[in-house]
């Protein structure tokens, strides 16, 4: 296969690239006047066509979640997720500091596609130089005439404003980041009602990841087919991949997906450390399950990771090389979500706390016999079982990490112990 | 930006006592209010629900789901080191966590007596790919090195200003 030319990180390299200027003299906005001379429903047709999903975890079609929209309601929302918190993941942050006109150009082609006239940026808190960059870039946007009223004489008005989260995980889950921008506890709502029916304030809100508004400006200016025809079956487009752990060259990497995690790991973050070899690797953040160094080779899409019995997530790929101690990795993995459980839930909050006080135990050396077999019953009275997907992404590196690795649990039970 | 945002928002049917728009206003208004003490004291979040028209229980409760709202004094100093997977395996997290308690003398959770620094273990920052990472308030240190980390903690003993 040829190398990939990136198309979503191009600009990010460049000098100055979060400047309006740079982003105009090297195409930006294009895609935009193409899109304002389109109906709305041929760019909600042509992003369907190209066979883009979402990029922030759950994969779902965009173009087909535009479609749910009820046609006839008077007030729409967009809402754009850039709370990037799953451990692993550190895209979304380059794209937002380094080109975010890239997104606030798909931001605009969005909200024209589906009627919305007002679109919530929603960042982490902890993102200070997102914030500004957002801010930034809104404002400038405004000077150009992309934002604001009749953009570029399209008659289509837009305002969009920026929101900082606070510190919390859970805030990135679509409904408890509606609830956050509402002034609320970021607790998720029950769907359905999806937030395409009911969303911000009641209105009908698109959801959609930073990285995925990335890719319509590049589907609209180049076509869906040419956006179909990279990827796989049904995984379409180029994929940021974040590569993290014990490789030589962690850092964001640009793919088409379908790019062998083999590839990615040897060839594009040169291998493992000190020539050591993989023992595990998460391919798609903390919440997918774990991966062994001889399912090494699946390609990195969606439909083949799910074969593979795991997710692409974010596509965070965290390389573990031979000395990873696999019962800590389980411990703070597991830590990790019992400290962002929202704690509405009675599964999510008080089982994750047994989960970790049994892996606490195993790590210190005083696990009990049966300990393996009570964290295999709690994740099952966890997984599938909460209020939202948390609970389930808790117990998938634990499950995974059983399942692969038991020898190394088992070698640290404390055989001498009774319940 | 955000209170223009939540003012041009429709209300939506049937909301309640609550006004939905102020509401939404309160995420901002609670930063704001934090930077005067650098906490939320008691007086700041009365103060907050009365401009909102909430009740400061209702306050409270949204200002204690987050943790970047503080209800404890914090340092005017915030080192908070990052205890996720990928800084752990690239030998960051709790050591750097340690060494930096050592030159301190205080633990993660604490802060230093003369109320000058505190010290916090925190989750992903976003910077795995530079792990091991650390920020000090608004300011992010990637691919740490002791070297980096008692440059940085000597510009905050000397008392200059930080960043
Ligand atoms: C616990 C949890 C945390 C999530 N965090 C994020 C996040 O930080 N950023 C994000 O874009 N999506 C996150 N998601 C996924 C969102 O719920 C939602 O699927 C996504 O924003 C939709 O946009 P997309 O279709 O463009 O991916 C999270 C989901 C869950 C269950
Ligand atoms: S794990 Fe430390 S920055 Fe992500």
């Amino acid at each position: 296969m040829a190398e990939w030319e990136p198309v979503l990180l191009a600009n990010v390299h460049r000098p100055n690239s979060e400047k309006i200027g740079t982003y105009l003299a090297h195409g930006g906005y294009q895609a935009l006047r193409k899109a304002l001379s389109m109906s709305p429903e041929a760019v909600v047709a042509e992003v369907k066509a190209s066979g883009l999903r979402g990029r922030g975890g759950a994969g779902f079609p965009t173009g087909v979640k535009w479609g749910f929209l009820p046609p006839d309601a008077p007030v729409k929302y967009l809402a754009v997720n850039t709370d990037e918190g799953e451990p692993g993941t550190f895209k979304d942050r380059l794209i937002v500091e380094r080109d975010p006109h890239a997104i606030l150009e798909g931001v605009i082609i969005a909200a024209y596609a589906i009627g919305a006239h007002r679109a919530f940026v929603y960042i982490r808190g902890e993102f200070f130089l997102g914030v500004k960059r957002w801010i930034k870039a809104i404002a400038d946007a405004y000077q150009h005439g992309f934002l604001g009223k009749d953009i570029l004489g399209s008659g289509f008005d837009l305002d969009v404003s920026v929101h900082r989260g606070a510190g919390a995980y859970i805030c990135g889950e679509e409904t408890a980041m509606l609830e956050s921008l509402e002034g609320k506890r970021g607790q998720p709502r029950l769907k359905p009602p999806y937030p395409a029916q009911v969303g911000l304030w009641g209105r009908p809100t698109i959801v959609q990841n930073v990285e995925t508004l990335a890719n319509v400006p590049h589907i609209i200016l180049r076509g869906a087919a040419w956006y179909a025809s990279i990827g796989t079956e049904q995984s379409k487009g180029p994929k940021i991949f974040c590569v993290s752990g014990h490789v030589n060259r962690p850092g964001n990497y640009e793919l088409p997906l379908g790019t062998p995690l083999r590839e990615i790991i040897e060839k594009y973050a040169g291998g493992v450390r000190y020539g050591r070899h993989i023992k595990a690797v998460i391919p798609g953040g903390v919440s997918t399950p774990m991966l062994t160094a001889r399912q090494i080779d699946v390609p990195m899409a969606f439909e083949t990771l799910a074969a593979a019995g795991s997710a692409l997530g974010t596509g965070a790929v965290i390389v573990m090389d031979e000395t990873t101690d696999m019962v800590e990795v389980a411990r703070r993995i597991t830590d990790f979500f019992v400290h962002e459980s929202c704690g509405a839930c009675v599964p999510c909050r008080l089982g994750g706390f047994r989960m970790l006080e049994r892996l606490e135990a195993i790590a210190r050396g005083r696990g009990r016999p049966d300990d393996l077999a009570k964290l295999e019953s709690l994740a099952r009275g966890i997984s599938g079982l909460t209020f939202c997907p948390l609970g389930t992404g808790m117990c998938e590196p634990v499950l995974s990490g059983l399942a692969l690795y038991r020898d190394e649990f088992v070698a640290r039970l404390n055989t001498a112990a009774k319940r | 930006m955000t209170m223009d945002a939540a003012r041009q928002t429709p209300h939506a049917p049937g909301a309640g006592l609550v006004d939905p728009t102020k509401q939404a206003m309160l995420l901002s208004a609670l930063y704001l209010a934090q930077e005067q003490a650098g906490y939320l004291t008691p007086a700041a979040i009365e103060r907050v629900a009365q401009r909102l028209g909430l009740s400061p229980g209702q306050v409270y409760s949204v200002a204690s789901f987050y943790s970047l709202f503080r209800i404890e004094p914090v340092g005017r100093y915030v080192i908070q080191v990052c205890k996720g997977l990928s800084c752990y395996l690239c030998g960051g997290a709790e050591k750097v966590a340690d060494y930096i308690s050592a030159k301190l003398g205080i633990r993660p959770g604490e802060t230093t007596p003369d109320g000058r620094i505190t010290l916090e273990l925190v989750e992903c920052l976003a910077s795995c790919g530079t792990a091991p990472a650390m920020r000090i308030n608004d300011q992010l240190y990637e691919n740490l090195t002791l070297d980096a980390i008692d440059l940085a903690l000597e510009r905050l003993l000397e008392g200059g200003e930080h960043g």
